[in-house]
C-alpha cells in the first residue's frame, strides 16, 4: 500500500511531513503581505525619531513586553480603560512587534502623554514611590546610564533596509536629532519637527548634563499611540 | 486577490481537498490488509533488547 | 584476513573524519577570535570568546576521541550511549536551574524587592530565562537523549557517525549558554520562546541540520524494514522545528559584529509568524517530540505494544497537519484580520480530536495491566504525564474560542494552562523516560530506590496541582475585575487594584514551584545515587550473550 513508502522511506517522509506542516503557516500568513484591508489607511503614522528608537530598543532590552502589552482589544472596558483600540498600522514600522501576550502591567500601547515626565522619572526610579501596591522592578540605572547613541544612523539603515520610510536626511542627521530632542532651545528644532510631525521636543529625565537611557525610554514611552489622527479614521471602511 | 473571492475558494475547494485527504488516510490505516504490517511495528520497542549488542 | 584490510578502512575514514572535525573547529575558533578582537558591543565580545573556548575544547575533544581509537580503547560496535548518558545528566541539571529560576521569579510577583533593582536581576530579563531554561535546555536536552536512545533500539543500529552526535550535544548545549547569558546581559529579539539574537540563532541552525543528518542517518542504516511511529514524531519535530526556526528568525543585523537585529517583518506579519513560531513551539517542541517518548516508554514500561498502531497513524497526520494552524488563537481582538483569527480558532477547537486521539492511545496501552501503576511508580509518572496532556489539551482549544478567550488572555489563566501541559505533561513524561533510562544506562538492577520516586512524583503532583488551581483563580479573578463595573456604569476597579488582588495567589504559585523544585531535587538524588550506587550490574549478563 502507499503509506508502506513512508514507513520504509524516511526522505518521502521527511517530504510528507514538510508539506503536511507547510500548508496552514501558507494559508495564514501569506495574505498579510498581499490582502490590502490587511493595514489600515490611516494619517499620521511616521517612523519612530532616533531617540524613540533609541527608547524601544531598550524597552526591548529589558523585556518590558514580558509584562506590558501593547494591543488595545476592541471590548469595551478596553476602550474605556486604555482608548481607542489598536489598528494594524499603528505598529507597521515595528520590527518586530511588540503586542505582547500577558498584563501583568497594564497596556501601554497609549500610555504617551497619560502621565508626566516627572512621573515617569519617580516611576522608573522606584515603582513604588507613586504607585504603594506596584509590582514593577525597579529601573534606578536608567537615569544614570549615558545613551550610546553615536551609532543610531546604524539603526535607522536597518530599519530603512527594510521598509522603514527614513529619507536621506534623517539618516545624515540621526546623531544630531537625538540632540535636538532633547534640547528645545536648538535652532534645528523646527527642522526636525518637519520631519518627524507630532515628535515631542523636552528634556525628559529632567538633567541637562547628559543624555540618558531614561530619556530616551520616556521619550519613547511618551509618543506611544499618539501619531494616529482619530478624527480621520473610518472604522468601517476596514472590515475585514 | 480579494477576501471574497480567497473565501469562496477555501470553502469549496479548500473543504473538498481536506475531506479526501482525511478520508484517504482513515482509509489508510484501517484498510485490513494492513493489520499484520502495523501489528509488527507495533512490537517492535518490546524486541530491541533481543537484539541489543551492547559495546 | 578480511577483516584486517576493513578494520584499517574504517580507521581512515574516522581519521578522516576527525581531522575534518578539528579543522572545522580550529577555523571556527579562529575567527571566533577575529569577531571578539572586533566585536561592536562588549556582549559580542564576550560571546565570540565563549566561541572561541568552545572550539579549542572541541578540539581537544576530538582529539582524545583519536587517542582513543588509536589505542584501540572506544568502539564503534554496538549502542552508541555515551551521548545519551550526557543528556540525562544535562537534562537534570538544566530542568533544576529553570525551575529554581521559576521560583525566584514567582517570588519576585509576590515580592518585587526580589528584583533587587539591578539589570541582571530584574523579571523582564530573567523571564526569558526561566522559559528557555525549561523549554529548551531541559526539554531540549531530553529529547535529543531519548531520541538518540530510541532511534538505535528501534531501527536496531548504531547512531550514524561518531562525532557528529557529540556535536549536536555539545553544540546544542553551547547555544543554551549563549542565550542564556544573552538575556542576562540583555540582548534579545523579544519575541517570545524566539529571544535569541542572530548569531545565536545561526549557530542553531548548523547544530540542528547535524541533528537532523544523524537521526536520518541511523534510520538509514535499520536493519528493520518499519521505521517505529515513535521516529515519525521524532522526525516530525526535528524538520518542523527547523523550518519555524529559520522563518521566524528571519533578521537583518545592524552590524555583523554586533548583537542587535530588526526582524524582517513588521506589526501584524510579524505578530503572525511569531505566534505560528510560538504556537508550534508547543506543538512541536513540546508536544510531537514528547509523543514520541510516550509511543516508546509507555509500551516498554508497561511491557505491552501500543494500543492501536492504526490510531497513531492516524493521530501522527492529522496532529501535525492541525497544530499548524492554530497560532492566531493568540491573536484574538487583536489587529489581526478577522479572518484569520477564525481559521485560528476553529482549528485550535479541531485539534482536540487528535490530541484526545493520542491520549487515549497512550492511557490504553495499559489496558489488561492497569494494576502494574499501584506497584510501579515510573509508570504511574509516566500515565500521569498523559492524563495532563489529556487535560491541558482539552483547556486549550477552549482557551482559543474567541468568547472565553476575551476573558483569559492577557491574564494568569494562559499562565496556569502553560504550566499544566509543561509541568505536568513534558516535564512528568520526561522524569518518567529519565527514571526508565537511568539503569537501562548505567547497567544497574533498578534505581536506588523507588520509593523517593514516589516521594517526588506526590510532592509534583501536589506542587501542579497548586500552581494551576492559583492561576486558575487569579486569571478568571482578574479578568473578571477588569471588565466589572459599577452602578454607574464605570470602571469598578483600577488596574493596580486588580494587581493587589492578585497576591495570595502568587504566594499559592510559589509554593507550588517549591514543592515541584524539591520533588527535582530528590530525582536529582536518586539519580546520582543510583549511577554511582555499586549494585549489581542487571544488563551485563544479555549485553554479552551477542
Amino acid at each position: 500500500m502507499k503509506h508502506e513508502i513512508f514507513e520504509k522511506n524516511s526522505i518521502l517522509l521527511v517530504i510528507g511531513i514538510l508539506v503536511v506542516v507547510s500548508i496552514g503557516g501558507i494559508i495564514e500568513i501569506a495574505p498579510l503581505f498581499y490582502l490590502e484591508n490587511t493595514i489600515e489607511k490611516v494619517q499620521g503614522m511616521r517612523p519612530y525619531t532616533p531617540l524613540e528608537l533609541a527608547g524601544r530598543n531598550i524597552y526591548v532590552r529589558e523585556g518590558c513586553y514580558n509584562c506590558h502589552s501593547q494591543m488595545v482589544r476592541p471590548l469595551r472596558d478596553e476602550v474605556e480603560r486604555y482608548g481607542h483600540y489598536s489598528l494594524a498600522a499603528e505598529s507597521m514600522y515595528d520590527h518586530p512587534f511588540q503586542w505582547g501576550s500577558k498584563r501583568t502591567g497594564p497596556d501601554l500601547a497609549r500610555v504617551g502623554g497619560k502621565y508626566t515626565d516627572e512621573w515617569h522619572r519617580a516611576h522608573m526610579d522606584d515603582p513604588r514611590s507613586v504607585v504603594p501596591e506596584s509590582i514593577m522592578p525597579g529601573y534606578p540605572f536608567l537615569a544614570k546610564t549615558a545613551l550610546n547613541y553615536q551609532k543610531i544612523a546604524d539603526d535607522l539603515q536597518a530599519n530603512r533596509s527594510l521598509g522603514v520610510p527614513y529619507s536621506d536626511e534623517d539618516m545624515a542627521s540621526a546623531v544630531a536629532d537625538i540632540e535636538t530632542q532633547i534640547n528645545p532651545d536648538s535652532d534645528n528644532v523646527d527642522a526636525f519637527l518637519a520631519r518627524y510631525p507630532k515628535a515631542q521636543v523636552r528634556d525628559f529625565d529632567g538633567n541637562p548634563q547628559m543624555i540618558s537611557e531614561l530619556d530616551a525610554l520616556i521619550a519613547y514611552m511618551q509618543m506611544l499611540g499618539t501619531l494616529v489622527d482619530f478624527d480621520l479614521y473610518q472604522a468601517d471602511a476596514f472590515y475585514r | 486577490m480579494t477576501h471574497a473571492e480567497v473565501s469562496h475558494f477555501a470553502q469549496t475547494w479548500g473543504l473538498v481537498f481536506l475531506v479526501v485527504m482525511f478520508a484517504t488516510g482513515v482509509i489508510y490505516a484501517l484498510w485490513p490488509s494492513n493489520k499484520h504490517k502495523f501489528d509488527a511495528a507495533a512490537r517492535l520497542p518490546l524486541e530491541d533488547d533481543a537484539a541489543n549488542k551492547e559495546k | 584476513m578480511t577483516q584486517i584490510p576493513t578494520q584499517t578502512s574504517s580507521n581512515g575514514r574516522s581519521a578522516m573524519a576527525e581531522i575534518a572535525a578539528i579543522a572545522a573547529l580550529a577555523a571556527g575558533a579562529v575567527l571566533s577570535l577575529f569577531l571578539s578582537l572586533n566585536a561592536a558591543d562588549p556582549v559580542m565580545a564576550f560571546h565570540a570568546v565563549l566561541f572561541v573556548a568552545a572550539g579549542a575544547l572541541g578540539v581537544i575533544g576530538v582529539g582524545y576521541m583519536w587517542r582513543q581509537r588509536a589505542s584501540g580503547r572506544s568502539s564503534t560496535e554496538g549502542y552508541n550511549d555515551g551521548v545519551v548518558k550526557y543528556g540525562v545528566i544535562a537534562s537534570l541539571f538544566w530542568g533544576i536551574a529553570g525551575f529554581a529560576v521559576g521560583l525566584y521569579i514567582a517570588l519576585q510577583l509576590a515580592y518585587p524587592l526580589l528584583n533587587l533593582d539591578l539589570p541582571w536581576t530584574t523579571f523582564g530579563r530573567l523571564r526569558p530565562l526561566h522559559t528557555s531554561a525549561v523549554i529548551f535546555a531541559f526539554g531540549g536536552n531530553v529529547l535529543i537523549a531519548t531520541s538518540f536512545y530510541v532511534v538505535q533500539r528501534t531501527c536496531k543500529a548504531r547512531l550514524a557517525g561518531e562525532i557528529a552526535p557529540w556535536f549536536v550535544f555539545w553544540g546544542y548545549n553551547l547555544f543554551i549558554v549563549i542565550a542564556a547569558t544573552g538575556y542576562l546581559l540583555g540582548v534579545t529579539q523579544s519575541k517570545e520562546y524566539a529571544e535569541p539574537e542572530w548569531y545565536a540563532d545561526l549557530w542553531l541552525t548548523i547544530v540542528w541540520v547535524v541533528y537532523l543528518l544523524v537521526f536520518l542517518g541511523t534510520l538509514w542504516k535499520r536493519k528493520e524494514p518499519h521505521i517505529y511511529v515513535a521516529n515519525w514524531f521524532y522526525l516530525a519535530f526535528i524538520v518542523t522545528i527547523a523550518m519555524l526556526h529559520i522563518v521566524n528568525n528571519l533578521t537583518l543585523p545592524v552590524s555583523l559584529a554586533g548583537t542587535k537585529s530588526y526582524s524582517l517583518f513588521a506589526g501584524v506579519q510579524s505578530a503572525l509568524t511569531q505566534w505560528w513560531y510560538g504556537h508550534n513551539a508547543v506543538g512541536f517542541f513540546l508536544t510531537a517530540g514528547f509523543l514520541a517518548i510516550m509511543y516508546y516508554f509507555v509500551p516498554k514500561r508497561a511491557e505491552r505494544p501500543v494500543y492501536s498502531y492504526r490510531l497513531s497513524i492516524i493521530h501522527f497526520w492529522s496532529l501535525i497537519f492541525l497544530y499548524i494552524w492554530a497560532g492566531p488563537h493568540h491573536l484574538h481582538y487583536t489587529a489581526l484580520p478577522d479572518w484569520a483569527q477564525t481559521l485560528g480558532m476553529t482549528f485550535s477547537v479541531m485539534l482536540w480530536m487528535p490530541s484526545w486521539g493520542g491520549m487515549i492511545n497512550g492511557l490504553m496501552t495499559l489496558s489488561g495491566a492497569w494494576d502494574k501503576l499501584r506497584t510501579d511508580a515510573v509508570l504511574r509518572m509516566l500515565v500521569v504525564s498523559v492524563a495532563f496532556y489529556g487535560m491541558s489539551t482539552f483547556e486549550g482549544p477552549m482557551m482559543s474560542i474567541k468568547a472565553v478567550n476575551a476573558l483569559s488572555h492577557y491574564t494568569d489563566w494562559t499562565i496556569g494552562h502553560v504550566h499544566s501541559g509543561a509541568l505536568g505533561w513534558v516535564a512528568f513524561v520526561s522524569f518518567g523516560a529519565i527514571y526508565c533510562l537511568v539503569p537501562w544506562l548505567w547497567k544497574k538492577e533498578g534505581l536506588y530506590s523507588d520509593k523517593l520516586v514516589s516521594w517526588h512524583f506526590w510532592l509534583s503532583t501536589l506542587g501542579i496541582v497548586l500552581y494551576i488551581t492559583a492561576m486558575w483563580v487569579s486569571g478568571i479573578l482578574q479578568g473578571l475585575m477588569w471588565r466589572d463595573y459599577d452602578g454607574l456604569g464605570f470602571l469598578e476597579y483600577s488596574f493596580v487594584e486588580t494587581v493587589e488582588a492578585m497576591h495570595p495567589f502568587y504566594l499559592i504559585r510559589a509554593l507550588g514551584g517549591a514543592l515541584f523544585l524539591i520533588g527535582a531535587l530528590i530525582m536529582a538524588y536518586n539519580v546520582w545515587r543510583t549511577i554511582s550506587g555499586a549494585s549489581a550490574a542487571k544488563a551485563a549478563a544479555p549485553a554479552l550473550a551477542e
